[in-house]
């Protein structure tokens, strides 16, 4: 009789975190990017170093220039979002509850959803002018469809037998809203707030590029132009930093909002 | 409060289209204080009665009535159901208040009826813990607790043990009798366990397969308070296997299906 040791042959489908690689690998990306513009084979005007950049942003900072372009950005920003996420939870929550603005909404929605928001921004520009609102309109609009579209998705995966439940305590049409579908959606509007996070950033950079005088996207494109290849990489790393953050503080609030989640 | 159907059918459709009948002519009425078991197999339309006493669903026939004096304010009927139905984005004391709020109660008479129903289920600290957190028998105590914190003169209980395991389920069915003997509220109970629907109940309601029938009424004479004990003895026994030859012919047909 042999005897057979039994042996874990699942080993190689464990994901170890590997934490350490994840530091290594974007440090060595740096050093070899600082590395390279040092050797002076790249000109600075295609590849400025990233130490520069650092230098050249904490300059920025300090001057006040940097602080000035971030205000009006995140002006625009948090306008626009806020309108547009708020109209979409709305008009989420309106087609997904009720039948007739259901037959209303999904038809319009379905039909507007898939033009590039960018792309009616001269339109927002001919109604609006040349100012601020027509900025915040057209991120106002980039987030309102996945809001929306989340939103309503979210309202039609509440449980059924949770509404039941509901009316059988005697909630009636508004406390079934307020205390069951909303927190039903609330994941879905969760997700769709993060999406919402990188459209808008992605349409606030294209609304700065037209006559403008201030903001992130004004930075970079004016540095562009004088080919301040330096200036323009500190207005991507912002840019950066800011995708990051909204990222980062929309999954602190989820965990905070929706307590009762079994995972996290 | 007394119950009074009187000539229920209802009809669904059902996918495709077609008309399903669910219930067929009941005629059912449950007393003042009475606690009435409706026994049937899975699918004879028994869930559907509960909903159509609780006014969740309209009847295609017949007609529904709940006699005796409510106070203003006060809902007649409160609902257990067998997937617990809790909120999970609710503690278990804001699910027990959630009846409470739709009442109008305010907040401090709301907790102190909350507190009370809490004690009685044995849920006293717990009132923070989120459904998820609880074991399948102590969220039914929250379901049950919800439900009676309303003081609906009516109780509607659909299958409210069926989920939970053996054990679990025999101790709640006297946890459950034992709270009844002191709030006595008028209970409907749907249950598929004969041996459940005897231990509980003054009078067993038996319904047939789809389209559900009233096929057969027993009175269970049994003496109160029940006792596990009588779960051995003769009467318990007898009446078991009563009720089992009326539907080992239709649950037969079920299983040949």
């Amino acid at each position: 009789m042999t005897r057979m040791a039994v042996v874990n042959r699942a080993a190689f489908l464990t994901r170890p975190e590997h934490r350490g690689l994840r530091v290594i690998a974007l440090v060595s990306l740096l050093v070899a990017w600082e590395a390279l513009a040092r050797t002076g084979r790249v000109p600075v005007l295609f590849l400025p170093s990233p130490l520069g950049v650092l230098a050249e942003g904490w300059e920025m900072l300090r001057s006040g220039e940097l602080l000035g372009h971030l205000a009006s950005s995140l002006q625009r920003l948090v306008l626009g979002f806020a309108l547009g996420a708020a109209a979409g939870v709305v008009v989420g929550v309106t087609v997904g509850f009720f039948a007739a603005a259901e037959a209303v909404g999904t038809p319009v929605l379905a039909a507007t959803f898939p033009v590039p928001k960018i792309a009616l921004l001269p339109l927002l520009i001919l109604w609006l002018g040349l100012g601020e609102p027509s900025k915040v309109a057209v991120i106002a609009l980039g987030v309102f469809f996945p809001m929306a579209i989340n939103t309503f998705t979210g309202v039609r995966q509440a449980d059924p037998l949770l509404v039941r439940a509901a009316v059988a305590f005697g909630a009636r049409r508004w406390s079934v809203i307020r205390k069951v579908i909303l927190p039903s959606a609330l994941p879905m509007i969760f997700a769709g707030l993060r999406l919402g996070a990188g459209t808008a950033l992605l349409l606030l950079v294209a609304a700065e590029m037209i006559a403008v005088e201030s903001g992130i996207g004004f930075l970079i494109l004016h540095a562009g132009n004088l080919m301040q290849t330096t200036k323009l990489m500190v207005g991507i790393v912002v840019l950066s930093i800011l995708g990051v953050l909204s990222h980062w503080s929309l999954g602190r609030l989820e965990r905070l909002a929706i307590p009762w989640r079994v995972s996290t | 409060m007394r119950v009074v159907v009187e000539g229920v059918s209802k009809v669904y459709g059902d996918r495709a289209g077609h008309a399903v009948r669910a219930l067929d002519g009941i005629d059912l009425a449950v007393n003042t204080e009475e606690f009435v078991a409706v026994l049937g197999p899975s699918g004879c339309g028994k869930s559907t009665l509960l909903n159509l006493i609780a006014g969740l669903l309209a009847p295609t026939e017949g007609a529904i009535s709940l006699d005796g004096e409510l106070p203003p304010g006060r809902a007649a009927t409160a609902m257990v159901f067998q997937e617990f139905a809790l909120f999970p984005w609710r503690t278990v004391q804001a699910n027990v208040e959630f009846g409470l709020e739709e009442m109008g109660l305010t907040r401090d008479a709301r907790a102190r009826r909350a507190r009370r129903y809490l004690d009685m289920t044995g849920l006293a600290g717990f009132e923070t813990k989120y459904p998820h957190e609880l074991s399948g028998g102590m969220r039914q105590r929250v379901g049950i607790a919800r439900a009676l914190a309303v003081e609906p003169p009516v109780l509607l209980m659909d299958e409210p043990f069926s989920a939970l395991d053996a054990q679990t389920r025999q101790l709640m069915q006297e946890e459950l009798l034992g709270i009844w003997e002191r709030t006595r509220q008028t209970i409907v109970y749907v249950t598929h366990n004969i041996h459940e629907a005897v231990y509980m109940a003054d009078r067993v309601v038996v319904l047939s397969r789809r389209p559900g029938r009233v096929l057969a009424e027993m009175k269970v004479e049994l003496p109160r308070p029940r006792a596990e004990a009588m779960l051995g003895e003769p009467p318990f026994v007898h009446a078991v296997e009563r009720i089992w030859s009326l539907i080992r012919d239709q649950a037969v047909q079920a299983l040949r299906e």
